[in-house]
């Protein structure tokens, strides 16, 4: 009743191909990314840029990258992290060995660089599967965990192999304020998302679709399963190294390896398995629940507390944002299996038949 | 279904309370200073860092029972980062603008004050690294925003080298010698390295370079490499679970504990305690003080804090050796505070700037110390524009299986190894960002 898509007939196949079919949705859509452009940094403070939405928009970056991997092709990957890494390390080498990089193309050649080392390492997948995978992807994390901490090129000697960039601009334009910031991360986003969207409705992620659904019958109606395992190896890793960039020059400034150790491939996975396998908005929502739940936990408990007369330590909320966290994930888990993209799809259809309930 | 509506009204609600939450942004009393506090009293580090996060609160609670400085109170507010890099950002963009805006970070972890560094000259908010941090950050000509105040590790480093020097009859008899470094693998664990080559280099000793990943609870391995390397001496940059670790896994080993020699950070009592007797004779650096149960300043914690129930944490910790720290830490930023309204406004507060021309001016003299209940904790110290750090001296403690034992021989890191070093590294860092030089006339504004 809301919306409904009565009377709008498609006449040709561009119309019908569209990523939002429906008129509401694409106004919706447009609506909503005006506002994360134009709105948002009108009514948001610096904190809530620098702690929530950049960190936000980096992350759901790198989960959409997992997601093609894991949720359309089925792969299992534990070594997000250390493409991360690749990607942030990558891009701080391009930028201080060759005078004049310009940022964006450091950025994305950090993440090329990630692209090769996801293809060496997804070879293992032609073999093995599911938690094998897991495993062998494992290898790439502790690998270059140790890569950057041992090899004293990758961070140009510095004395403790911690790295810093500063002075980030594009044409001129500095990226110094949380706005530009949280510009700049929103238009990566926002491009990489929407190349996401098209590449698994193409060709070849219905080849990543079917490998992931059952990979001999795949390979039965003629899929390669060397080309779409290692092609989604190839797109899910460059986008995640990118992220890692971004991570690392926009986010933090100044990083060490620690900073993409495994609690964040980890962290990426669950970002992946909340937010809904196989769905490029569920990315966007896993990340959002898992960056800012537990500093919402944080400081409501206090808030919460003082309400009841409590005042809580420092580490009683620590501690009370762990256990919150974890019931949580688990009751959403038992909840909606198929992550909160489904709760969205859910949403969606109950306003489209509203007031009937089927 | 039900449960279905269930959440859609849990999300809902707690989106109520997300907006409710917003406007808290706080509306405080003038004439009040805000120091945030990040700390660590969960995860791996806590051991360390709870200690020194009490005595870190509880000076400033004692600057406000003493009545202020100079009449304007403090207040405090604690973020818990659990030593991630990660939540200190997050925690640093949380609590700077807070309460008026903050006035100095003190982040106690040498990743987070690689983050930060990047932050604070945006921001213009000082950083104190008491002992930590990165060691060129003592050049204030290029490290305008940094204090790495009392010691860096490339002090620390060239103390302990020293020392075994003169154990073992002068610089020139480590030659051949071999020392074997078991650092925690981050950027503070790898600090010390460059420093350790040099002099290596300058005395022919041996270094051998033996990493521990994050926490530090698995060094099977590395003691295993101890055992048939059988180095001279074992330097320990540990913190943490890793300290603890290390000394039961060289009880195991069967490694003179007397040949062991951790840096400030990884000589406390939560780093000995467990093994009590088993780590007697394990030596440590005592950056200015020790444990120091008589001094002034802790009476007067414990009959102005702990005995009106007021203070932080249990009462027979006051004292111990990472308590004094956070004492002194805190301490260190209320008289950059004192210097900087002396200049900018008695009773007044003052502006993260002023604070900085604070820290960069300070003297702390004897009476000064004495009358703060600091004397006989800390030598007397002073900084300029161009040395953030001040004196930087430190001694030999060691365990005897119930405290600290203090050795009487104090050091200083040689300036003449040091200098060259600080400049070289800090000159480099300055060619990466593209920095100039401060000019003389930026140190009187």
């Amino acid at each position: 009743m809301f919306y409904r898509e009565n009377g709008q007939f498609k006449t040709n196949y561009k119309a019908d191909q569209q990523i939002f079919a429906i008129t509401q949705d694409r106004w919706a859509v447009l609506a909503l990314i005006a506002f994360a452009f134009i709105g948002v940094p009108m009514m948001v403070d610096e904190y809530l840029f620098r702690a929530i939405l950049i960190p936000f928009l980096i992350l759901a970056l790198a989960a959409v990258g997992l997601n093609i991997l894991v949720g359309y092709c089925g792969q299992l990957s534990l070594g997000s992290g250390a493409f991360m890494a690749i990607g942030a390390y990558g891009a701080y080498n391009f930028i201080m060995r060759i005078e004049g990089m310009p940022l964006i193309l450091a950025l994305l050649l950090g993440g090329v660089c990630a692209t090769i080392a996801g293809i060496v390492f997804g070879i293992p997948s032609l073999r093995v599967r599911g938690l094998y995978l897991a495993v062998a992807t494992l290898a790439a994390q502790f690998f270059w965990d140790w890569a950057f901490l041992r090899i004293g090129w990758f961070t140009i000697y510095t004395p403790s192999g911690s790295v810093a960039v500063s002075n980030l601009q594009v044409f001129g334009w500095t990226i110094n304020s949380p706005v530009e910031k949280y510009w700049f991360c929103l238009g990566f986003l926002t491009v990489f998302a929407l190349l996401a969207k098209n590449l698994v409705r193409s060709a070849i992620g219905r080849n990543w679709m079917a490998i992931r659904d059952m990979d001999v019958a795949a390979a039965v109606i003629g899929i390669q399963p060397l080309y779409a395992k290692l092609s989604a190896f190839a797109v899910s890793s460059f986008i995640i190294g990118v992220a890692g960039g971004l991570w690392g020059f926009v986010h933090l400034g100044g990083w060490e390896p620690a900073a993409f150790d495994i609690q964040r491939s980890f962290q990426l996975l669950f970002m992946v398995i909340i937010g809904g396998m196989g769905s490029i908005m569920g990315s966007m929502f896993g990340a959002a629940f898992i960056v800012a739940l537990p500093i919402f936990l944080n400081q409501a408990l206090p808030v919460v507390g003082s309400w009841v007369g409590v005042t809580i330590s420092t580490a009683g909320i620590a501690h009370a944002e762990f256990m919150i966290f974890g019931a949580l994930i688990v009751w959403f888990l038992i909840v909606e299996p198929h992550g909160l993209a489904r709760l969205w799809s859910i949403g969606k259809q109950k306003m489209r038949i509203w007031p009937f309930p089927h | 279904m039900k449960l279905r509506k269930l959440m859609l009204g849990a999300a809902a609600a707690a989106m109520g309370v997300s907006a409710l939450l917003a406007p808290v942004s706080s509306a405080q009393a003038e004439e009040t200073q805000f120091f945030p506090s990040l700390v660590y009293r969960t995860g791996a580090y806590a051991p360390n860092g709870i200690p020194f996060a009490n005595g870190y609160s509880d000076y400033y609670r004692l600057v406000n029972e003493r009545g202020g400085i100079n009449g304007v109170k403090i207040t405090v507010e604690e973020c818990e980062t659990g030593y991630s890099t990660d939540r200190i950002v997050e925690c640093y963009e949380r609590l700077k603008g807070q309460n008026g805006g903050a006035t100095v970070f003190q982040p106690l972890s040498t990743g987070g004050t690689f983050a930060l560094t990047e932050k604070a000259p945006v921001d213009k908010i000082p950083l104190i690294t008491a002992g930590l941090g990165r060691s060129e950050s003592e050049d204030g000509g290029i490290f305008k925003w940094n204090f790495p105040l009392l010691g860096t590790y490339w002090v620390a480093a060239d103390v302990l080298v020293q020392h075994v020097g003169k154990e073992a009859g002068g610089l020139d008899k480590l030659k051949g010698k071999k020392i074997a470094l078991i650092y925690h693998d981050s950027a503070y664990g790898k600090e010390p390295i460059p420093l350790m080559q040099k002099r290596a280099e300058m005395h022919g000793f041996e270094l051998q370079l033996l990493p521990v990943a994050h926490p530090g609870v698995e060094q099977k391995a590395t003691w295993l490499k101890v055992r048939r390397n059988r180095p001279d001496y074992v330097f320990l940059w540990g913190w943490g679970v890793m300290n603890s670790t290390a000394i039961k896994e060289a009880v195991a080993t069967g490694y003179p504990r007397e040949k062991m020699y951790g840096v400030w950070w990884s000589g406390a009592e939560p780093d000995v305690k467990d093994v009590a007797d088993a780590a007697k004779g394990y030596n440590s650096l005592a950056l200015q003080h020790s444990a120091e149960y008589d001094s002034s300043v802790v009476k007067e914690v414990l009959a102005k804090l702990h005995d009106q129930g007021k203070g932080t944490g249990p009462r027979e910790e006051v004292g111990q050796v990472l308590y004094m720290r956070g004492l002194i830490s805190a301490m260190l930023a209320t008289e950059g505070m004192r210097v900087a309204q002396a200049k900018y406004g008695k009773g007044k507060r003052i502006t993260g700037e002023q604070m900085r021309w604070g820290l960069e001016n300070m003297n702390l003299t004897t009476i000064g110390l004495n009358s703060l209940g600091f004397g006989g904790v800390m030598r007397t110290t002073s900084t300029s524009c161009n040395d953030h750090m001040g004196a930087s001296w430190a001694r030999i403690q060691t365990w005897n299986g119930k405290g600290w034992d203090v050795g009487n021989t104090w050091y200083e890191g040689d300036r003449k190894v040091l200098g060259p070093m600080v400049t070289a590294t800090a000159n480099k860092y300055a060619a990466d960002k593209k920095l100039t030089r401060r000019a003389a006339s930026d140190c009187n504004s």
